[in-house]
């Protein structure tokens, strides 16, 4: 018999999860020239590319082109997509075992961290990733409501997301008019009430996590202007030497594009105001007699050196309440354990070395698994970070093609995997069904002078389908 | 970016050995699990010093008389090590062992030993990093040509 990763017996890889770690895995095992190998990918939602469709901020459509890359790799014909399939629950570990040799785990995050300080659980209280999905019409998250008739808002940490809950926040309609936000959400926040938003950093301006051009396109609101209190720009003896000591150019463009912000008031040019506030966290949220949050405590920090040299706060004795009503934690994204898998709590991610996943009792690789992007590594870096990342599993996946280290599925054919994904799944999705999703969204953007308006269930999404397919027919 | 990321995708647990074993036994570890360094660690599994390739080579130069292998970790392991968080920031780590020379941070949480980071493991991750922000703006320059995509 020929051996595995030939043209006569096919490598068959399942890649669960379409965000772009998922992509960049089929881009580099295609991009191998070794083994031929034939890629079937199933997403929970009938929609693919995760994040990108459902974290980047609708504002940021550029990025979104990153998907013409996907789009590439998913029309070769070794590709199949199967949308509204949810590994756990249409397709078990078992079932993929019988018809793959090779399971990859690209599933991102599924929570976030918390804060853990009294008030969190309290009406008004949110986390950024539920927000995020929310204003981008996720059909998880698109029945939630937050109430904007408030008028101050807290955002607690300082990265990039932060930056984008601020700026939504902060938007007018005609600049989100411009954008594929969820029609509810565009509602809701051109009719909001918002007037000053709190974006809390715990370190100082040197330290924050967000980057020079993210900030850089707050100034540019168009009636929102940007603080930085002068006492919290000046930069603390611990960081101003770290800058001298080792001057990178992003640290310096950052603390530049903020001193541009620096002001004791805002100048009353604009309806509405971001402070960007550092060195202080939250201790706690305090309620008022309906249950909501009514003010947020802060204590003030101070920079200490860790023995590996990190500067890290340290609460002092100083506290101050902001009066705020809404409040969004945005500290972080966490991953959740899958079924049949190996979860470390500690780092919420797959058990994993280098992408293979590991026994965490041995330490050795369980045959066959393997996982990438978000879910491997945590919840950090930018899309293209996913590449290097995608390419380190695809390595460890081709070194264990040689080594013969495989599953050994009884029916690794590709109409025999279509058959149980259909009898699990009927309504499933393919590409070819996501592109008429696609187009049709695109069209009812281009009705409304917008680059998309988005279906927000997966009923409606389905639905579309149906009636554009009968219409063909 | 902080340690955690570093440590997430480095498998099971750091491996260790005790003051009190041979150097024969460290040898054995190294080469068993392809490192260049362990941590040695007291009874409450605290970090009580590094004993890596270069130690070991460097008892051998010193001790030409003796059989290193015969000796005790303790002799001739690294104290005074330098330890981390998982919290600490990569580029931190990076300047700090690149100063102060040295090529293993044992990682404490909770007063217990929960990894290790190598300055290989450091350089590898702002180098994924780097180049992810790269392709990231290329995408976008690519993005700005509309008609050369497809
Ligand atoms: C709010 C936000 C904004 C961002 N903005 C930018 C930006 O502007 N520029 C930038 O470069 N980076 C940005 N990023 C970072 C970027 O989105 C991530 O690096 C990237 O999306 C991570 O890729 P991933 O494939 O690991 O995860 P994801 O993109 O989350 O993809 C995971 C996919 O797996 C699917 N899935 C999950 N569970 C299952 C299951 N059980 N069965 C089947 N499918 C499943 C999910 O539905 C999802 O489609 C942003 C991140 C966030 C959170
Ligand atoms: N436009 C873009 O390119 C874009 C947009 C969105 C997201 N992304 C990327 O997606 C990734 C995830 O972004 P992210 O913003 O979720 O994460 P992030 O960049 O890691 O930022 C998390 C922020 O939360 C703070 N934080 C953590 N724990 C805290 C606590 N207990 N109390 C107070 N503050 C706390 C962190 O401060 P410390 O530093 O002190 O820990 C940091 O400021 C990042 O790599 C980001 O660059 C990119």
């Amino acid at each position: 018999m020929a051996s595995i990763g030939t043209a006569e017996r096919p490598l068959r890889v399942a890649v669960i999860g379409s965000g772009p770690a998922g992509f960049y895995t089929v881009e580099h095992l295609f991009r191998q020239k070794t083994y031929t190998v034939q890629v079937d990918m199933f997403e929970r939602l009938p929609t693919p590319f995760g994040l990108v469709r459902y974290g980047v901020a609708p504002d940021h459509q550029k990025i979104k082109n990153v998907t013409r890359i996907y789009e590439k790799l998913a029309r070769r014909p070794e590709f199949r997509f199967f949308g509204n399939v949810e590994y756990g629950r249409h397709v078990t570990l078992d079932d993929l075992r019988r018809h793959y040799h090779q399971i990859v785990f690209a599933t991102g995050t599924q929570g976030d961290r918390k804060l853990g300080i009294p008030g969190e659980e309290l009406q008004g209280f949110h986390s950024a990733r539920e927000f995020v999905a929310w204003y981008n019409g996720h059909p998880d998250y698109a029945h939630l409501t937050f109430d904007l008739s408030k008028e101050l808002v807290a955002v607690v940490g300082v990265g990039n997301v932060a930056v984008d809950v601020c700026r939504i926040l902060l938007k007018t309609r005609e600049e989100l008019l411009q954008t594929d936000i969820a029609d509810y959400a565009l509602e809701a926040l051109a009719n909001s009430n918002v007037r000053e938003v709190y974006m809390l950093g715990r370190r100082g301006p040197a330290q924050a996590a967000f980057t020079p051009p993210e900030i850089k396109e707050l100034g540019e609101l168009a009636d929102a202007e940007v603080v930085v209190l002068p006492d919290e720009a000046e930069l603390d003896e611990l960081s101003r030497r770290a800058v001298e000591e080792h001057p990178d150019k992003e640290t310096l463009r950052k603390l530049e594009i903020l001193r541009g912000y620096v002001r004791e008031r805002p100048s009353g040019a604009k309806r509405r105001v971001l402070y960007l506030r550092f060195l202080v966290s939250p201790v706690e949220a305090h309620a008022n007699e309906a249950g909501e949050v009514d003010g947020l405590k802060l204590v003030r920090n101070e920079l200490y050196m860790t023995e590996a040299g990190t500067l890290r706060p340290r609460a002092t004795e100083q506290f101050e309440e902001i009066p705020v009503q809404l409040v969004f934690r945005s500290i972080g994204y966490r991953g959740a354990p899958l079924p049949g898998l190996p979860f470390h709590e500690r780092w919420g991610v797959i058990w994993n070395k280098k992408g293979r996943v590991v026994d965490p009792e041995s330490g050795e690789p369980l045959t066959g698994l393997y996982c990438a992007g978000w879910i491997k590594r945590g919840a950090t870096g930018v899309i293209g970070t996913n590449k290097p990342d995608a390419l380190e599993t695809v390595e460890c996946m081709v070194e264990d093609v040689e080594a013969g280290r495989l599953l050994d599925p009884d029916a690794p054919d590709p109409e025999a995997a279509e058959c149980f994904v259909r009898e699990r799944q009927p309504n499933y999705v393919s590409f070819e069904d996501w592109k008429i999703i696609d187009r049709l969204e695109v069209e009812r953007g281009k009705a409304a002078g917008r680059p998309r308006v988005k279906f927000t269930s997966v009923e409606e999404m389905l639905e579309a389908l149906r009636r554009e397919k009968a219409a063909v027919r | 970016m902080n340690v955690r990321t570093i440590l997430a995708t480095k498998g099971s647990d750091v491996i260790t050995i005790r003051p009190h074993q041979a150097v024969r036994e460290a040898v054995r570890l190294l080469a068993r699990h392809n490192i260049g360094a362990l941590v040695v660690v007291d009874e409450a599994g605290r970090p009580v010093g590094i004993i890596s390739e270069r130690d070991i080579v460097r008892a051998a130069a010193r001790h030409e008389d003796r059989d290193v292998c015969a000796m005790l970790v303790e002799e001739i392991m690294t104290r005074d090590v330098v330890t981390g968080t998982p919290q600490d920031d990569v580029h931190s780590v990076a300047h700090t062992m690149t100063e102060r020379r040295f090529r293993h941070l044992p990682i404490v949480e909770e007063g217990r030993l929960v990894g290790i980071v190598s300055i290989g493991d450091v350089v590898k991750a702002q180098r994924d990093l780097y180049r992810g922000e790269v392709d990231t703006l290329q995408t976008q320059i690519m993005a700005d040509e509309p008609q050369n995509a497809s």
